[in-house]
């Protein structure tokens, strides 16, 4: 059992914003000041914290650091565990970054301040929780605590058809959910039957998939399971048949909660693929791979196409996010090693210029109060700043090589050709081939929207009084465009701390029991080659010694086919072992192929 | 002829109980001697009466589990829990029915002594095995609800409300004393725990007496097909009577079938199906009737059948298991109390100079005319629905794992599809008292101070409490855990 640590800067870091949301609660709206100054503070100051993480995090390790252990519903196994590992760890980041951006450009919020600085607070919570969490029930918690601010920003400072968007918006993500708790508890209950232990711990489940006892007795139940799960994080990326909800509650939302919404929220379906998918159901995953890849290049010619079609600005940036999301799913559904990290920085890539998109279109709204086509055109002239910056920002969600938005893109669409070049998980050629297109699709739609907003002729009298942005505005879309130019001309910086936690999701999904790599087995590690090694010797005891490690032992190279060897019979093990530990044999057999 | 001895009484058992009866007799006489005047002194009466009573039950909760009388009252933790919910709810609708009854314009001090009866009889009920006793509270608990119904004798639909709910409801008494009477033919006794020794050849009466008796219990609990009467009584009664009812009596009757189903194990083939269906039949006909209705209060009336049906898969899981861990249904009802009485202490708001508008138009703009109401609505809605970390969260999750663990996958599934149906009516109370802006009908709102204040906060605050200290609640209502096994985790 794990022992309790105490909560720690992970713990801070999740409930900072809550202490924020009482006290923005507590103070009356005429002091719309000092509220929205203290929500400012608070995001930042967790924002500033979050940057502590990166401080001593350890790129070299899948398992999870800045672990904390606390006892929270004994009798049920509900703890409350966090940590992050490389996937994780830039969530945050992002979530942090994004929280923070768009708690600045709140300040044009006036209509119940304190009620809504309090809820992107509370959403900024729900949001890290959901990346830190490794106790099942927990994730779940902040998983659906995310839908009431949510529900309340888009029914209260939303446009016009508020009502029925944050309605369709609650009801759609809680009716694909609802059935992941009822998984949750039936995984609790395998687990339970496979090791004796109630608990909805998450390393305590993985281990047991990836020693094969959990789903040993229960083969039959996994493809149901996988799908209460899995539908609960498609309806959140959203994958094509379940993105209804997307266009009509980011077009009504204010633009912080779009901000929010493409940003963060989406990705906790990605993320859920990665963190839970994958690891937890690797015969479904291979077995349904190719039903993933299938729906995200629907997704990504669909939503493509719809966005062509948009008068609306928001709308367009909207339906573009369903494409954009759909080379994330292609990228993790590739099961290889290029195509997880494409889908992973895909995600940070979209947070970033899908954001930012939505952060000019909210400043332009808020001179102009009008998002539709007809009533733009000829902005360029008029404020200059804002054009050059939307340009870039644009051009990197098309996915311009020299952007983040290409790098993302490139590598889930070169993941996806290896396998389905190579017939891997039923995926076939043309799969990548038709999600190419959704690139210029890409350009179409998005060179057509800046085409129509910035240039022709000034048709709308309105448009002649405008002012180009303010010093705080260029700067507040200054910090996206560094990260756009930074993820896409030097992303070893992003992509180096993942790669570790992305393989080992990898080799969960793709090994056979008792082969993968287990959080909770600290004596694994995978090293640069993203080999399994063991690192650390056994100890007397039966435990790893991992402060003085002996020679690194090879279980398992994905990346390498394995050379056809000769067989050799067993040799009789010399020295008597106690106890038939399965793992003894391993290392025993690999410690003889090394001595051959 | 045999001797009669007097069966030793074990005082402090009863003590609750009687503390209970004996404040609402205060309560009465302090309204003769007042005649016409305020009723803060019969509500500070009421509450110190109901704080003694709940010092003595949560001191119960350490005490071994005995019976006294000659077995017809109870003292375990199944009983105590229930007890403290009932003199819970029975407080905090008594702190927000002062002000309510007043701007109703039918500040009538009999509603206190009426409702502490009631509650008195609903504390009979749960803490008995013998049904006899269980008959007897039940009259106890529905006849002061009967005079309750009928409080606002202006109203054609208080009256109806009552009048209704009386019929049915003596109608569903007839059918619990067959069943008792079916219950003596088949086992020579009225205890419960005679149940299990029924000869042979009494098989086949024992189950038409579980029959009779699910349709009592069915009725008080507002399970379907015994649940027409509940949305019109929920709306005629007046809001604080509505609280009473939807919390105390679900509490009371919840209590009693854990008992007697529980019991009745032994033809648990014959009535486990039929439970099985209403409980289906609930939480469908209840979450989706409640999608077209006008009223909030109707809202929450079908809201409740529909909570019945949960708290019915969870005692059906727990007896299916067979290791008699009622804790999921207990704690959803403590979770369900707390969140109605306070979504019925929001809608009392609504009330002024002697009118009261319940349909959702009417809370448009709460926000901004009581914004404590309508931000403590959020927290109640939010653990209806089921919105971690909410309580009512985790009575879902414990109902989920108890379903699970029973071998109800199905019956789970059914409860989380009508959850996501539920959640758009909740959602719709939300909306109109938190997020709409009022429409050009001024709506009323009453200020919110005093026992009001106080009863929404208690209630916003258990949402929390009650899920936080949920491990205490649950060893509360289980006793110490005993040593769990553990099993290394690496499989060695």
């Amino acid at each position: 059992m794990l022992e309790t640590t105490g909560m720690g800067l992970l713990s801070v870091l999740i409930l900072l914003p809550i202490v924020g949301a009482i006290l923005t609660l507590i103070v009356p709206d005429q002091f719309h000041k000092a509220i929205k100054g203290g929500a400012v503070f608070f995001t930042g100051l967790t924002f500033v914290l979050s940057l502590g993480l990166l401080k001593t995090f350890e790129g070299g390790t899948f398992h999870f650091q800045f672990s904390e252990y606390v006892e929270w519903l004994p009798q049920w196994g509900i703890s409350w565990h966090v940590g992050i590992d490389g996937l994780s760890l830039w969530m945050v980041l992002l979530t942090t970054l994004l929280t923070f951006l768009s708690t600045i450009f709140s300040v044009y919020v006036n209509k119940r301040a304190g009620a809504y600085f309090a809820m992107m607070l509370l959403l900024e919570t729900a949001m890290l929780g959901v990346f830190c969490a490794l106790d099942t029930v927990l994730f779940y918690t902040f998983f659906e605590l995310s839908l009431i601010p949510m529900f309340v920003m888009i029914a209260i400072w939303g446009g016009a058809n508020k009502k029925y968007a944050s309605m369709k918006f609650f009801i759609y993500t809680l009716g694909a959910s609802i059935f992941m708790l009822i998984g949750i508890v039936m995984m609790a209950k395998l687990n339970f039957e496979a090791t004796g232990v109630w608990t909805f711990d998450l390393l305590a489940i993985q281990n047991s998939v990836a020693n094969g006892t959990l789903w040993a007795q229960a083969m039959q139940i996994q493809p149901l399971i996988f799908w209460s799960f899995a539908v609960a994080f498609m309806v959140k990326c959203p994958m094509f048949p379940f993105h209804t909800w997307l266009p009509d509650a980011h077009t009504e939302a204010p633009t912080a909660g779009s901000i929010l919404l493409a940003g963060v929220l989406l990705k906790m379906g990605t993320y859920g693929f990665l963190r839970f998918l994958l690891p937890l159901f690797p015969d479904a995953v291979r077995q349904f791979a190719n039903v993933f890849v299938i729906l995200a290049v629907i997704g990504i010619i669909y939503g493509a196409i719809v966005a062509a079609m948009q008068t609306d600005i928001k709308k367009l940036v909207a339906y573009s996010s369903v494409s954009h999301m759909g080379f994330v799913v292609l990228g993790i559904f590739s099961l290889n090693h290029i195509g997880i990290m494409g889908g992973a920085y895909q995600q940070l890539a979209h947070g970033i210029s899908t954001g930012a998109l939505f952060l000019m279109v909210g400043l332009l709204y808020e001179r102009i109060h009008t998002r539709k086509f007809k009533d733009l055109g000829g902005l360029k002239a008029q404020m200059p700043w804002f054009s050059a910056l939307f340009l870039i920002v644009m051009l990197s969600s098309v996915g311009l090589p020299g952007t983040n938005g290409f790098i993302g893109e490139f590598l889930a669409l070169m993941g996806a050709v290896q396998s389905s070049f190579a017939g891997l998980y039923g995926l076939h050629w043309w799969m990548p081939v038709v999600a190419g297109i959704g690139v210029i699709l890409a350009a179409v739609y998005l060179l057509k929207m800046f085409q129509k907003t910035f240039y022709g002729e000034i048709t709308n009298p309105l448009l002649k009084r405008l002012k180009d942005l303010k010093r705080w505005e260029i700067g507040l879309v200054g910090v996206f465009v560094v990260f756009i130019f930074w993820g896409g001309l030097y992303p070893n910086t992003f992509l180096q701390p993942m790669e570790r936690s992305l393989e080992a999701a990898r080799l969960m999904s793709i090994s056979g029991p008792g082969q993968g790599p287990s959080w909770s087995d600290k004596s694994h590690e995978i090293n640069d080659k993203g080999d399994l090694v063991v690192v650390g010797t056994r100890t007397e005891s039966g435990g790893w010694d991992k402060e003085h490690p002996g020679q690194p032992i090879m279980l398992a190279n994905h990346f390498v086919k394995p050379e056809p060897t000769e067989y050799t019979a067993p040799q009789p093990p010399e020295a008597a072992h106690g106890g038939g530990h399965e793992e003894d044999a391993d290392v025993e057999h690999a410690e003889e192929e090394e001595a051959h | 002829m045999e001797q009669w001895t007097m069966p030793s009484i074990d005082w402090t058992t009863l003590m609750p109980t009687i503390i209970v009866i004996l404040t609402g007799c205060a309560a009465l006489i302090v309204e003769m001697l007042r005649p016409k005047q305020n009723n803060n002194l019969i509500v500070g009466v009421s509450l110190v009466g109901l704080g003694g009573a709940a010092y003595c039950l949560l001191s119960h909760l350490g005490l071994p589990e005995i019976s006294t009388l000659n077995g017809l009252v109870e003292r375990d933790r199944l009983g105590s829990i229930i007890q403290l919910v009932l003199v819970g709810v029975t407080a905090l609708t008594i702190l927000f029915s002062e002000p309510y009854l007043r701007n109703k314009r039918i500040a009538f001090g009999e509603f206190y002594p009426l409702a502490l009866w009631s509650a008195a009889g609903g504390m009979v009920m749960a803490s008995s095995e013998n049904l006899l006793m269980i008959f007897i509270g039940l009259e106890l608990l529905s006849i002061g609800l009967y005079c309750m119904a009928g409080l606002s004798r202006e109203e054609t639909k208080s009256e109806e409300s009552a009048l209704k709910y009386f019929l049915l409801g003596a109608f569903a008494s007839a059918f619990l004393l067959y069943g008792i009477a079916m219950f003596f033919g088949a086992t020579g006794s009225i205890s419960l725990s005679a149940a299990a020794g029924a000869p042979e050849g009494a098989q086949g009466l024992l189950t038409l007496s579980s029959m009779m008796l699910i349709v009592g219990l069915g009725f008080k609990l507002a399970l379907v097909p015994f649940h027409q009467w509940t949305p019109d009584v929920y709306q005629g009664a007046p809001t604080n009577v509505t609280a009473f009812m939807a919390a105390a009596s679900k509490a009371a009757a919840a209590a009693a079938a854990i008992r007697i189903f529980s019991a009745f194990v032994p033809v648990q083939d014959f009535w486990m199906p039929i439970l099985y269906w209403m409980a289906i039949l609930s939480m469908a006909v209840g979450s989706f009737s409640a999608l077209v209705q006008k009223d909030v209060k109707r809202v929450l009336g079908y809201s409740s059948i529909a909570n019945a049906g949960y708290i019915l898969v969870a005692i059906l899981g727990a007896i299916k298991s067979g290791d008699g861990n009622f804790a999921a249904a207990i704690y959803y009802l403590v979770v369900y109390s707390a969140a109605t009485v306070g979504a019925f202490a929001v809608i009392s708001v609504t009330a002024k100079a002697g009118t009261e508008g319940t349909r959702f138009e009417d809370l448009h703009g709460m926000w901004k005319k009581a914004p404590l109401a309508a931000g403590t609505l959020v927290f109640f809605m939010a653990s209806m629905i089921g919105i971690p970390p909410l309580a009512g969260f985790f009575g879902k999750l414990l109902i989920f794992q108890t379903a699970v663990n029973g071998g109800y996958v199905d019956l789970a599934i059914v409860l989380a599809a009508t959850s996501v149906a539920s959640a758009f009516y909740y959602l719709r109370i939300m909306h109109a008292a938190f997020a709409a802006d009022e429409t050009a009908i001024p709506t009323q709102a009453a200020p919110v101070r005093g026992g009001l204040k106080a009863s929404l906060i208690i209630c916003a605050a258990s949402t929390l409490i009650l899920a936080f200290g949920a491990n205490k609640i649950i060893t509360a209502i289980e006793g110490e855990p005993e040593p769990a096994v553990t099993v290394a985790l690496t499989g060695e």
